[in-house]
């Protein structure tokens, strides 16, 4: 690697171990100044470690952090701070119910000559910074009431002091809707314009290729290269991540549905959503693409019972089902992983085994009495079809990766065996790995005859892995597309009710 | 500048077995140590601090250990243990019951009347549970099915059922030295107290519940995460309900042998139990969040009450240092339980900050 700019910042040899395991392994790091330098590796690599590093969460056990080429000692969030360094955390750590000058304030909040809060300096405050990162926001809103993209920005507008120097942004735009991703990548872009160092952390392909000058790839807690982006094609990082070709992420055998399982007819809230009507075949995955809140949550969310619909039917099997609450559906052959899991459908202090068998207990019951024999072969069954690894059984589910979360909520649901599957955003905050086992376990969900409806955002997901394409828009769908002909335009095309959409910038 | 393969790195390197293609390094290690410390807290460290306790007693406190005393014990825990019985089940579901004493004085009131009244024993106590029951099927209701908050709605039944109490009472205690059902507050059955025999079989009922049966699951998962309860296709307002039914009803079961207790009805009884019952369901590890804790530490912690305050008693400590005392206990055995969750709290800040 060349040394023509003098590196902002630099690791060499950091390594970090957690007792018997090393967390990471002898890093050499660089960033420099006016770079956007994108981390990539699957969970667990090693990058959120580095991270805290950088943070003074933790301390190193072996190597040095030099800035601008003098050793430094970052023992704190203070120490990083006062290094420049600005750390984004994916969680936003603001308080919703306060108004975005106070969250600006927090802990450091201006005061009068009488010791009372400066209202006044706060304001002014909280208007320098928001304008310091180009942000058009009121900072007399509450907070609770932006969108999660304007409270990212607060929340990078708090991280970003004047004389931030080194900004490392963990899965931005993880929670944000496409229009406020690009709102991101327009601030990224400014800040590297000023000179400031970025470290972006993210799963997402499209965006690294758009922002990052040069890619880091991370695994098992060894840095194992770095590249600028302008030498390498995707391809080539997703192999350096998983250490092995992974061929296509969407192949699968060729499908042949059957009759139909589920179908739904004119099924409507009332208000923002329907009349929504469509099939899903036996052996069919069908995919529900749309713009963030285009009723896509809200309609699986209808058909499993999770909110009361206000008409139509569904039906399973022909059987009408028209589930009240979840329950119902359960019992008729539904089974929805929801949009947020960890809210949604883990327990997360709970053992893997109970977060299992939860919806399979009426089956394996003799009255109202659990067979935990039964009960324990049946959760260690589906933990081998998952490959997670047996002694996870007593673990609580929090200690898990996302992707082996996502593997339990999915697990639960193919004990239960049900007929017809809902996924809804199945492969968020998902890393490379554990997202094609989780599009074989769709796939294996399709070839046991099982209707399969999976609402994602990621374009190239949504129709790579499915049969069908329904686009959804303003509560309706309004294109149902086969996926060998479908492209990623079309599909957006419609989302957006545009004919001539420009191709995004997503495009690889 | 890289280089992935430095020499003697792999050595200490995990090695990423296939079998577990996405597993943490860092947060298994903090996972199993957390896990493991959490585990062996929660089945023995609360018995270590009942040990130490009466091994304490025992050296300091005159007569301690005789069998007398140690029945008596058991006798004067009963009440306390029956009401802490019932709220852990509340408490699980992340839920809380205030009126519990306000429904144990109900309950007696109502048997007493209906012994009085000519009533067979068995349908005097059949009465006084079903009181119990039905004062918590309102409270599950208004929780679960009104959706409003545990802490307010049993706040009000609580003040409203003590009114209840002394209206049929007309405020005065209804003494009755007949009173059919005696024997359940004053018997003994091979040598045992009654109210200790009655207390084995609710804490036998409810743990076969707890960790045997579907709805024992279902409790946990209530308290663990209502909205994925729900979404996993439980019903999570009757899971609900008949949490508060069953705390109702061990309440009326409290209530009666309180009755039984002094041979009369008593507007006054019970009041402030509540506090007593929820601080054994504390003390025994339960966590206020819900989804979290045992049956066995409630009867332990409920044993560790009795045991300090009998002891407090034999040692003629002055009432007001009682209290000061056991105040101290709760705070202290509530702040260990802070402590142990300490390493999972750890985990919970990584599994937040990142992905990676």
């Amino acid at each position: 690697m060349t040394q023509e700019t003098p590196a902002l910042l630099r690791l060499e040899g950091v390594t970090k171990r957690y007792g018997a395991t090393t967390a990471l392994d002898g890093v050499d790091f660089d960033l420099r100044a006016g770079e956007v330098h994108a981390l990539m590796g699957e969970n667990g690599a090693g990058k959120s470690t580095l991270m805290k590093i950088l943070s003074g969460d933790v301390a190193r056990d072996a190597g040095r952090i030099l800035i601008d080429g003098v050793p430094v000692e970052i023992n704190g969030p203070r120490a990083a701070a006062a290094h420049g360094i600005a750390i984004i955390h994916q969680e936003l750590n603001t308080v919703p119910a306060m108004t975005v000058a106070d969250n600006l304030a927090l802990g450091r909040e201006p005061r009068t000559r009488w010791g009372s809060l400066d209202r006044r300096a706060t304001l002014r405050q909280a208007k320098e910074k928001l304008s310091r990162i180009g942000a058009d926001i009121d900072p007399r809103r509450e907070l609770g009431s932006l969108s999660v993209g304007m409270q990212q920005m607060v929340e990078i507008a708090r991280a970003v002091s004047e004389d931030a120097r080194v900004l490392v942004l963990d899965e931005p735009t993880a929670a944000l809707s496409r229009g406020e991703s690009l709102e991101l990548y327009r601030l990224v872009e400014e800040m590297r314009g000023r000179g400031v160092g970025l470290v972006y952390i993210s799963h997402r392909m499209e965006e690294v290729w758009q922002l990052a000058d040069r890619i880091t790839v991370f695994r098992d807690g060894r840095l194992v290269g770095t590249r600028a982006r302008a030498d390498v094609v995707p391809g080539d990082v997703v192999s350096m991540m998983v250490g092995r070709d992974v061929g296509d992420l969407y192949a699968h055998a060729p499908r042949r549905p059957g009759d139909v399982v589920l179908a739904v007819e004119g099924l409507t809230d009332g208000a923002l959503v329907g009349p929504v009507s469509f099939t899903v075949r036996a052996g069919e995955v069908v995919g529900m693409a749309g713009l963030i809140g285009a009723g896509r949550t809200e309609t699986c969310r209808l058909l499993f019972g999770a909110d009361r619909a206000r008409g139509g039917t569904v039906r399973v099997h022909g059987r009408q089902v028209d589930a009240r609450n979840p329950g119902q559906a359960v019992a008729a052959g539904i089974a929805m992983v929801p949009e947020d899991r960890k809210t949604q459908a883990l327990f997360l202090d709970h053992p893997v085994e109970d977060n299992i068998g939860i919806s399979s207990l009426r089956e394996l019951s003799r009255g109202t009495v659990v067979r935990r024999g039964a009960l324990r072969a049946g959760v260690r069954e589906q933990m081998r079809r998952l490959r997670i690894r047996d002694s996870a059984l007593q673990l609580p589910v929090r200690s898990l990766s996302g992707g082996n979360q996502q593997k339990v909520v999915l697990g639960r649901w193919l004990m239960r065996d049900a007929d017809v599957v809902v996924l809804d955003e199945p492969t968020r905050g998902v890393d490379v790995g554990a997202r094609r086992e989780i599009y074989e376990l769709v796939f294996d969900l399709a070839a046991a005859g099982k209707a399969v409806l999976v609402v994602s955002s990621d374009l190239p997901e949504v129709i790579g892995i499915s049969d069908r394409v329904l686009v959804m828009r303003n509560g309706r769908i309004v294109a149902d597309l086969d996926s060998t002909t479908a492209t990623e335009e079309a599909v957006m095309a419609h989302a957006t009710g545009t004919v001539s959409s420009t191709p995004g910038a997503q495009n690889v | 500048m890289s280089d992935p393969s430095r020499p003697g790195a792999s050595a200490a390197t995990a090695p990423s077995a296939p079998a577990t293609p996405h597993v943490d390094a860092e947060e298994r290690v903090a996972a199993q140590r957390g896990v493991r410390l959490a585990k062996w807290w929660d089945r023995v460290g609360i018995l270590v601090v009942l040990v130490a306790l009466v091994a304490l007693m025992v050296a300091i406190a005159p007569n301690f250990a005789s069998v007398s005393n140690l029945l008596n014990i058991a006798r004067s825990i009963s009440i306390n243990a029956i009401l802490a019985a019932g709220l852990t089940l509340v408490i699980l579901t992340a839920g809380i019951d205030l009126s519990v004493g306000s429904i144990l004085a109900v309950s007696g009131v109502v048997s007493v009347l209906a012994a009085v009244g000519g009533w067979p024993a068995w349908l005097a106590i059949l009465a006084g549970v079903a009181a119990g029951s039905l004062a918590g099927l309102v409270n599950g209701i208004l929780t679960a099915y009104l959706g409003l908050a545990a802490f307010i709605v049993t706040l009000g039944t609580m003040t409203a059922l003590r009114g209840l109490a002394y209206t049929m009472t007309d405020g005065q205690p209804i003494v009755s030295n007949t009173l059919s059902f005696r024997d359940i507050g004053n018997g003994y059955m091979a040598g045992i107290p009654v109210p200790v025999v009655v207390m084995a079989v609710v804490y036998l009922v409810i743990w076969f519940l707890l960790e045997r049966t579907r709805f024992g699951r279902q409790v946990y998962a209530v308290g663990g995460n209502a909205e994925a309860a729900r979404l996993a296709g439980i019903d999570v307002r009757r899971v609900t309900t008949a949490v508060y039914v069953i705390a109702g009803a061990c309440a009326g079961l409290a209530g009666i042998i309180f009755a039984a207790r002094v041979v009369s009805a008593q507007p006054t009884a019970g009041t402030g139990y509540e506090l007593d019952a929820i601080a054994a369901v504390v003390l025994g590890g339960t966590s206020l969040a819900g989804g979290r804790g045992r049956l066995y530490g409630t009867l332990v912690g409920s044993v560790i009450l009795g045991v300090l305050s009998t002891g407090l008693i034999l040692l003629n400590v002055q009432f007001f240092t009682q209290l000061l005392i056991k105040g101290g206990v709760i705070i202290l055995a509530v702040a260990i339980d802070g402590l142990k969750q300490r390493p999972l709290r750890g985990q919970r800040a990584r599994a937040s900050g990142a992905a990676a």
